[in-house]
């Protein structure tokens, strides 16, 4: 009798990389929600336009490419780079600067770069970074929190501003629009107001600003689920937290007029979820347990020193991307001591 | 003997596998029906391979060496059972690449008469060891685990370092595989009869047997056995399961909690690990004088009608087999040598048995899928987080996939131990072992054509300098010629020639003046102008 030769092993473990991309999906749903119930429609259409426009662009691009386009609109990794770019945009931004930002995203960023695996820099970062250097009045601009908003705008309300960029009537910006926390942060430090001063505003809540703080506990969930579910790794996360907590708490002990609480670091702009869903990336990050602790801790450094002395406002972003540049080499230098080498050297 | 469990040290890496062990263990060992054919392949073992000493027609005894070992890393082969040469050629093996390789094959008598053997020594306490190391040669023992290194090679090496604990494997790690379980179970006195014999070879002190903790019967008989032989100085070691705990390095980990040195062997720890199964081999030669010529070998799967372990003549054809265990079942999807982690498909069935041959898995669609198509690497990392030698799969992916045989290496290539981990919990099922086998074969073949090219580069390098003395050396004499030529005119003494010729002018010159006297005297003689 014959048979096909095949190699070894012969035994799969039963997942795949749809399967993982599926998992971050699920995670991301609490926050989601959390950011829909404070912040109003505008983060769900974001996803709906963002996710479109990236389902497109990758199946124009492999098909370019020669590749086949059903297994890589299936692996489902544009899609959850659409997802956590819309996460990251403001609920006013207008349609066509999400599309711009999420074609950059999947074309230049993932696809130029040969495709899923090969890319350097995390995708939906370089598509937020693109818009906040190129329209940084409108990536700025949030609404509201839920709690502290006269105005709500609804479903319809949401998806004619987003999409011809008019206000209801009656509306005007300074009535629903706010800067965010961090961002009212430095622009009043800026102005040698003392944090004590500066927290007497309605905008704060226990540790950042109301509404957002809450966001960021959400996303922890997702997080957590995903380290459960043995998608992520808890290092990265951990690592880039807690060296964010470090340093501000240092800074903060130093001079607690200047520098505000590191709870506030913790909860406000995209700490959280940046810690969980966007450094823990693993094609962008570092691989060896060594790498991604230090990668994870530096990313947390990078993040209080843009923040604090930095142009914008919020650093997820840029650190991210800077670290992206450095994972090749901590993963060269942290490579773990092969079986016996131990006992070789002693 | 205690039950008290031994300390055990956990190895990095590794997965929990369904270990698909109850299949083949309902029944007892069968033995395997005396086949009419025998294909004895000359290289069952790692090193050289055997040479045949017998004749095609020519007839031959069970027990008796149809091929001598070459040298010491190498094993004789013995007929299995008797009857006449019919060929000796090539035929197929079981070898992943399908392809063929020299064989003696045999058409058996159905007498099963045996050649005459070498007295059995109950007493080898009284033989040295030396003596007992050549027996095991003799009988051409490989390690039946699989790696097929013979034992005797890996016996001597004690010499040079001293061991201390001898350890015997009976994890059985991989799934579906349960031949030394049985073995085990049913043979234990053999196992530990054997482990004695090696215990006085290496004169080690103490012997450490490692079973995984799903074999309960085969710990309580070794446990047993090791009660009934008086034996103090060895224990069974119960680890828990997880493959690759089977692995010699991991499994050295498990019971002493040191990891074999980088680039070392288990002996410069002063440790020595042999299977079950070869232990077993080993009493049989000693104890009894028998050589090799059969082996326990697990028929499972779906694909098989009646999963069970037989004791089967080297030389066996798997047709045979499978049809002594009930033939196929129609689920039959693929037929696998060892293990589905570690093990390799046969193209074709008409393959003999050999010696490291432990399990053949007939295994279904479900059991066996084929592999989806690989997707590209997202560099999750579930591969080093298993990997039992602590690599990062997807670096040696990625450079083995860009044929950087140097960087490779850099990320220790050949610290591999292909247990197929890796592979197995990759999410995009990239066939990451494979890549590895690429590596290091084309490393291989780079290295040998480096050889050889350094070969040539010697030998041409060596023609020139040959070329270049004996060119010197022409120029030396010539030269020397020369100044010797020179130096003529100054001492006429030096050339003999010339002396010759002086010594003749000076006696003609002295005749002369002998002659003028005598004219001037006596007259002139008649016979001295003839003189002349």
């Amino acid at each position: 009798m014959e048979f096909r030769p095949v190699t070894s092993p012969y035994l799969q473990a039963d997942y795949s990389v749809s399967d993982d991309m599926l998992q971050v999906l699920l995670a991301l749903v609490p926050g989601v929600v959390a950011l829909t119930w404070f912040f109003g429609w505008g983060t769900l259409i974001n996803i709906s336009i963002a996710v479109t426009t990236a389902l497109l662009a990758e199946a124009m691009a492999v098909r370019l490419r020669n590749r086949p386009v059903l297994p890589a609109l299936f692996d489902g990794s544009a899609l959850v780079t659409g997802v956590l770019l819309a996460i990251a945009l403001p609920p006013t931004l207008p349609w066509w600067l999400t599309v711009l930002g999420t074609l950059f995203a999947i074309i230049v960023a993932k696809q130029l770069y040969g495709g899923l695996g090969y890319n350097p820099f995390n995708p939906a970062m370089a598509g937020y970074a693109l818009l906040l250097i190129s329209f940084p009045a409108e990536m700025t601009r949030w609404l509201l929190p839920e709690m502290l908003a006269e105005h709500h705008l609804g479903l319809y309300d949401s998806l004619r501003l987003l999409f011809t960029g008019q206000l209801p009537a009656g509306l005007n910006w300074d009535a629903i629009s706010s800067a965010t926390p961090l961002d009212e942060m430095r622009t009043r430090l800026d102005m040698n107001q003392m944090i004590d001063e500066i927290r007497q505003s309605p905008l704060w809540g226990d540790f950042g600003g109301r509404g957002w703080e809450w966001v960021g506990n959400w996303f922890a969930l997702g997080g957590i689920y995903l380290i459960w579910r043995r998608v992520i790794t808890w290092h990265i996360p951990v690592s880039m937290l807690l060296s964010l907590l470090l340093i501000a708490g240092l800074f903060w002990l130093i001079d607690p007029n200047t520098h505000p609480n590191p709870a506030f670091h913790l909860f406000s702009g995209a700490a959280i979820f940046g810690a969980f869903f966007i450094a823990s990336d693993p094609v962008t990050a570092s691989t060896t347990p060594r790498g991604k602790l230090i990668y994870g801790a530096l990313i947390g450094v990078l993040i209080f020193i843009i923040r604090s002395w930095g142009s914008y406002p919020d650093a997820v972003a840029f650190a991210v991307l800077l670290m992206n540049m450095a994972a090749p080499t901590i993963d060269y230098y942290t490579q773990p001591k092969v079986f016996g080498s131990e006992e070789a050297e002693s | 003997m205690s039950t008290v469990q031994a300390p055990i040290w956990e190895f990095y890496g590794g997965i929990h596998l369904p270990d698909h062990k109850a299949e083949s263990t309902r029944r007892p060992i069968a033995i395997a029906p005396l086949p009419h054919r025998l294909v004895l392949p000359l290289q069952q073992h790692i090193g050289e391979m055997a040479e045949p000493v017998v004749q095609v027609g020519e007839q031959v005894l069970k027990g008796q060496i149809v091929a001598e070992a070459r040298g010491r890393v190498s094993a004789p082969i013995h007929a299995t059972s008797s009857g006449r040469v019919v060929e000796i050629g090539e035929h197929r093996i079981p070898h992943p690449s399908g392809l063929d390789a020299p064989c003696v094959v045999i058409e058996t008598d159905g007498e099963d008469r045996w050649a005459e053997l070498p007295a059995p020594w109950p007493d080898y306490t009284a033989h040295h060891p030396d003596e007992l190391i050549e027996r095991i040669h003799w009988a051409g023992i490989v390690g039946l685990g699989g790696a097929t290194f013979p034992t005797s090679a890996k016996l001597a090496t004690g010499e040079a370092k001293p061991i201390h604990t001898l350890i015997l494997n009976g994890a059985e790690c991989e799934p579906y595989i349960s031949c030394d379980d049985m073995l085990m179970r049913e043979r234990a006195d053999r196992v530990i009869a054997g482990m004695q014999v090696l215990l006085h070879i290496l004169g080690a002190r103490e012997c450490l047997i490692g079973i995984e903790d799903n074999k309960p019967e085969a710990i309580a008989a070794m446990r047993q056995a090791l009660d009934d032989a008086g034996v103090s100085q060895a224990r069974v070691v119960v680890v828990p399961t997880k493959y690759p705990s089977g692995s010699e390095k991991q499994l050295i980990r498990l019971l002493t909690g040191h990891e074999v040195p980088h680039g070392g062997l288990p002996a410069d720890l002063g440790l020595l690990c042999q299977n079950v199964a070869t232990s077993a081999a080993v009493a049989n030669a000693v104890l009894d004088g028998q050589p090799l010529i059969s082996r326990i070998v697990t028929l499972t799967g779906q694909g098989i009608s009646e999963p069970q372990n037989v004791e089967a003549r080297i030389g066996t054809l798997v047709t045979k087999l499978i049809a002594f265990a009930g033939g196929y079942t129609p689920a039959l999807h693929r037929l696998i040598v060892g293990g589905p982690m570690m093990g390799f498909t046969l193209h074709n069935d008409h393959v003999p048995l050999t010696k490291g041959c432990n399990c053949l898995l007939a295994a279904s669609a479900a059991e066996s899928p084929d592999p989806p198509k690989p997707a590209p690497c997202i560099r999750c990392g579930r591969c080093a987080d298993v990997c039992p030698a602590r690599l990062l799969p997807q670096q040696l992916y990625w450079y083995a996939h860009a044929r950087d045989f140097d960087k490779v290496q850099d990320y220790n290539l050949f610290d591999c131990i292909e247990c197929g981990c890796c592979s197995h919990v990759c999410p995009s099922h990239i066939p990451l072992v494979q890549y590895y086998r690429f590596a290091k074969t084309e490393i291989w073949n780079q290295e040998r054509e480096r050889r050889k090219s350094d070969l040539a580069r010697q030998r041409h390098e060596a023609r020139l300098a040959r070329l270049e003395r004996l060119e010197r050396e022409r120029k030396e004499r010539l030269r020397k010629k020369k100044e010797a030529l020179e130096k003529k005119p100054k001492g006429a003494t030096d050339d003999p020639k010339k002396a010759a010729i002086e010594a003749a002018m000076k006696r003609v010159a002295a005749k002369k003046a002998a002659r003028q006297e005598a004219a001037d005297g006596a007259g002139v003689s008649a016979n001295t102008s003839s003189e002349d």
